[in-house]
């Protein structure tokens, strides 16, 4: 009888402060067994902490009585989390992060992986690259830094997460952009190509925000700037004296790059309407919670939630770019 | 000293009633996943994190970091009772500690191996205490071409000992190498040597093919002698543990020596597993009792439990001060960290004052606490070398397939591990030496990688290698000893050749 | 145990050489499958080593090692590897350990992990029925009950778990 009571009350209390939920409890399916976070990068890495993130708040808020876990697929460039799900088909307990290494895995090694095979559940949020130097190093402006790359006998070293994505994307665009040659050099995580710099082996970075902050915030390394058509909005200070809206754009200083990149979760391909539309409604619950606008702001992500056909257009016009940059670049697989 | 007040009122936290009990659960939690292959502290901190929501971040967190320590110690009683290494880093505890078990030692292995975990982890924690900053600024010397330094370091301390059947080691080596290059290589971002099977893209998982190569190989090489396991009639009782003690103090040297290497292996971050090969490598070679290890020598227990477990520790101290994560465990920590808005960093220490020493507080405490409980399971586990083999055996294999499942899920790598068994099997009988493969299958990569970032660096030129003192150092160093063995060899030779008969 | 008295020289089983040889062999034709793979994809060095140099240089060394293994094998004075009757008792470990890998994709991990106790103590000890029968349920279930339950690690499960509603 309580339960009965509480089903019936609790709906009804939700109903009243928010308008648009529904008045019914409507979720035909809910998970039966534990879900599976798969995150095709290696711990520690930002999609690791978002991924972690998302589990502590659907567990403290109780968005499903299933415990979540997180696990790590990193081997073959994500390829393997991503070749996971591919086998997973049919399997709704299983989620995994994604980046724009959804397109561009399958573009560097030929791998038959598509997103098409996939059920797209949500996009969260928009990740920004910055350029990122030693606190102690002489440039004050992206252009210092490209007027010494022009100058240098031996090519700047600018170092990134793996050979072939995002952060090698940006590197060629700068060098085509500037006229200069680097050497880029590949880590294996964003959090290890932050420690190369601030260690001073590397000149330069191009680390999302999130795998920066630390050493910001230390004292390490600092932003020149973002490589974005406008500056971030979060103007809460970060270190004494600096917020992450204080941040020039790249084309502001003379670098004319600017590159995004997608954070969102798929399911594996052949699941039911129903069990999408919960995932659906469990990431539009998570992207209310003052937790995850707290972690959006301490990551500096551009909040930008999709889901159903509004994620799958972004898609379609996402990798339409990615296959143009990845083909001038040359870092299409033969 | 303000860092000593501060840690002392850590203790103070630490040692409340409802912590010791979380610490004791924990580390209970941590034995049974470092026990079983297949599940690691991963798992035992996944289960338990929703559980930590409700706590004191300090309490959440001593909980889930017994479990690591739990899990350190748990990873070597598989590897002596069974020659099956629970983790990485207890691979090289079993050249001995298996030897030992099959002698009927397996208590004083146990007990061995336990106690030097702890007395690891403890200088490991010392270090974290007292010089951290010193220590995070160090780290951060370490480039591509130091880290290269490191593991050339880690082989050439290890290999460069082989005496006869120089040809199998070389070998086992390439054989190593090789595995290590199969998948996807992170420099250029192309799959190599997968021959377009899907399955081979994700490369040999070390785990999967040391569980065949020593586990699967070690009961087929029982079975061999007649389905019944050697060493059956193991003493056992608790006072194994304190004559174990008793012989401890004459190996300080070993003690002392694979304290430092873990420490400096788990600050650069070289990590754990190249600690216990270099510590194992280094004491065979300066040990008086050299020539005796691989055949049960405690000595050969002692030095890679003792570094592993100083680095482990150590490794904490990256993870604290800069945010980098040194192992799988230590990642899922940095999460919880995540979780409870902690940023882990520079700034940690500074903004986070008081969780920073509860935390280092129960590092010493929850270290005690497991010494005391897995020394309390010794005569559990070496009873279960008196269970019959017929049951036994087929409960390993079961637990070693499950292993490999779980690894990352697939059945392909069950078949992965039951063929290196065979290999395991069949070189074993033909002496080619499996620990150089397994060390080259583990640093392989890395070092590859290593090697390549720092030409990319400097422009495809090799001076990078002696380019300040440091990496020249390390460099010169892993030379002086690859070629240790064969000029004392030489020597050694020579004198004997000037008193007896020619050479041949 | 009784065991029959192994010698040196006892007459029937494997000969060390002809095994010396056939792993030799075989590490010749994976030397072979590298350095084919390597130099397909280019080992040189371009502005810094190639993917395929490494792999490359280690083949060649391995080539070289194990064609050196190949020459002192055959130079080997004759000796047993393994005794047919060796052979035989580790085959009795090895078959059941084998049908048990290939029976956990269709029927699941537990379900092959029962048979392979049964299979396993009825071929290699003298357990009585009952204890074998136990032992074929309890530890799956054991298994079981550890990983998928507690641990929540999900491991391969068959027709009989899906019939049971996991």
């Amino acid at each position: 009888m309580p339960q009965r009571l509480f089903a019936a009350l609790i709906p009804a209390m939700l109903g009243a402060g928010a308008a648009f939920l529904p008045l019914t409890p409507a979720l035909a399916w809910e998970p039966s067994k534990p879900v599976e976070i798969i995150v095709p990068f290696s711990a520690g890495g930002a999609s690791d902490q978002m991924a972690r993130t998302i589990q502590g708040i659907v567990q403290k808020h109780r968005f499903t009585t299933q415990p979540v876990i997180v696990v790590n697929k990193p081997a073959a460039g994500g390829a393997e989390g991503m070749l996971d799900i591919q086998k997973s088909a049919g399997d709704a307990h299983k989620l995994i992060t994604t980046s724009s290494g959804i397109f561009m895995t399958p573009m560097a090694t030929k791998l038959p992986l598509s997103w098409t095979d996939y059920t797209p559940v949500a996009m969260i949020a928009q990740d920004s690259f910055l350029l990122w130097v030693n606190a102690r190093s002489p440039y004050k402006t992206a252009a210092d830094f490209l007027d010494a790359a022009r100058k240098a006998s031996l090519p700047l070293k600018i170092g990134g997460t793996s050979s072939k994505r995002e952060d090698n994307l940006i590197v060629f665009a700068m060098e085509k952009r500037a006229g200069a040659k680097f050497a880029y050099i590949p880590y294996t995580s964003g959090g290890q190509a932050s420690t190369q710099l601030s260690g001073n082996h590397v000149e330069a970075n191009t680390n999302n925000p999130a795998e920066d902050l630390a050493n910001w915030r230390g004292g390490a390394t600092r932003p020149l700037c973002v490589f974005a058509e406008k500056p971030m909005t979060y103007s809460e200070p970060v270190t004494e004296g600096a917020s992450w809206a204080d941040i020039p754009t790249c084309a502001s200083q003379g670098l004319n790059v600017s590159y995004q990149m997608l954070r969102g979760m798929f399911m594996p391909g052949r699941v039911t309407r129903d069990q999408q539309a919960f995932y659906v409604d469990m990431f539009k619950k998570v992207s209310e919670t003052p937790e995850w606008k707290e972690y959006l702001a301490r990551n500096a992500l551009v909040p930008d939630y999709r889901d159903g056909e509004a994620f799958t257009a972004f898609l379609k016009a996402d990798e339409a770019k990615h296959e143009q940059l990845m083909t001038e670049a040359g870092f299409m697989a033969k | 000293m303000d860092d000593f007040s501060s840690l002392l009122s850590g203790f103070q936290v630490a040692l409340s009633w409802h912590n010791v009990g979380f610490m004791a659960l924990g580390v209970i939690l941590g034995i049974v996943v470092g026990v079983l292959p297949g599940l690691g502290g991963p798992n035992g901190v996944a289960i338990l994190l929703p559980l930590t929501f409700g706590m004191e971040p300090v309490s959440a967190i001593i909980l889930l970091s017994s479990i690591y320590w739990g899990a350190l110690f748990g990873g070597a009683i598989t590897s002596i009772l069974f020659n099956i290494p629970g983790e990485a880093w207890s691979v090289a505890t079993t050249f001995d500690g298996y030897p030992m078990a099959v002698q009927g030692r397996a208590a004083e292995a146990l007990t061995a191996a336990f106690t030097a975990s702890f007395i690891g982890a403890l200088s490991g924690v010392v270090l974290i205490t007292f010089v951290a900053p010193l220590v995070a600024e160090f780290a951060l010397r370490f480039g591509p071409a130091e880290f290269f330094a490191v593991f050339l370091l880690t082989f050439c301390s290890f290999v460069g000992m082989g005496r006869d059947n120089r040809g199998k080691i070389i070998a086992a080596l390439c054989i190593g190498f090789l595995l290590a290059a199969v998948g996807l290589d992170s420099i250029s971002g192309d799959l190599r040597m997968t021959f377009g099977s899907m399955e081979l893209m994700r490369g040999f998982d070390f785990l999967v093919v040391v569980i065949g190569l020593f586990g699967i190989g070690e009961i087929l090489l029982t079975a061999e002698e007649g389905l019944v396991f050697k060493g059956k009639h193991a003493k056992i009782d608790l006072k194994v543990v304190l004559r174990t003690w008793a012989t401890l103090p004459r190996y300080w040297v070993t003690l002392l020596r694979s304290a430092i290497v873990g420490m400096w292996m788990g600050v650069t971050p070289g990590g754990a597993i190249a600690a216990s090969f270099m510590g194992y490598g280094l004491a065979k070679r300066f040990s008086r009792r050299g020539a005796q290890f691989g055949k049960g020598e405690m000595e050969g227990v002692l030095a890679p439990e003792t570094a592993a477990h100083a680095a482990g520790t150590s490794a904490l101290l990256p993870m604290l001060a800069l945010g980098i994560p040194g192992s799988a465990t230590a990642a899922v920590l940095l999460g919880g960290l995540l979780v409870w808005g902690l940023q882990p960093g520079p700034m940690l220490f500074v903004e986070q004052k008081d969780f920073v020493w509860g935390l280092i507080a129960s590092m010493y405490l929850g270290n005690l606490a497991g010494l005391v409980i897995v020394l309390a399971t010794v005569p559990l586990f070496a009873a279960v070398m008196r269970i019959p083999f017929s049951f036994v055996a087929p409960v390993i294999l079961i637990v070693c397939a499950i292993g490999a499942y779980t690894i990352s899920n697939s059945v392909f790598d069950i078949w992965i591990m039951l063929a290196f068994g065979l290999v395991g099997y069949v070189f074993k009988k033909l002496d080619y030496p499996l620990a150089p493969m397994v060390l080259a299958l583990v640093l392989g990569d890395r070092a590859e990688d290593a090697f390549r970032q720092a030409l990319l660096g400097s422009g495809g030129s090799l001076e990078v290698f002696w380019a300040n003192g440091l990496v020249g150092g390390l460099v010169v160093i892993a030379f002086v000893l690859l070629l240790w063995g064969p000029v004392t060899e030489g020597i050694a030779r020579l004198r004997r050749s000037t008193s007896a008969e020619p050479a041949e | 145990m009784p065991q029959p008295t192994e010698t040196m020289d006892q007459p029937g089983g494997l000969s060390r050489r002809s095994v010396e040889v056939i792993v030799a062999l075989c590490l010749i034709g994976l030397a072979g499958l590298v350095l084919y793979d390597s130099h397909g994809r280019g080992a040189g060095w371009d502005g810094g080593p190639q993917n395929g140099f490494f792999p490359a240089r280690v083949g060649w060394i391995f080539l070289a090692a194990s064609a050196y293994l190949l020459w002192k094998s055959v130079r080997r004075p004759p000796e047993t590897f393994v005794t047919w009757w060796q052979l035989g008792q580790v085959a009795r470990v090895l078959a059941p350990l084998v049908l048990f890998v290939a029976l956990i994709a269709p029927l699941g991990l537990y379900v092959a992990a029962a048979l392979f106790i049964i299979a396993f103590m009825l071929i290699t000890g003298k357990a009585r029925w009952w204890s074998v029968v136990l032992a074929a349920v309890l530890v799956p279930m054991a298994c079981f009950w550890i990983f998928e339950l507690q641990f929540r690690v999900p491991l391969p499960k068959g027709p009989l778990e899906a019939a049971l509603g996991y």
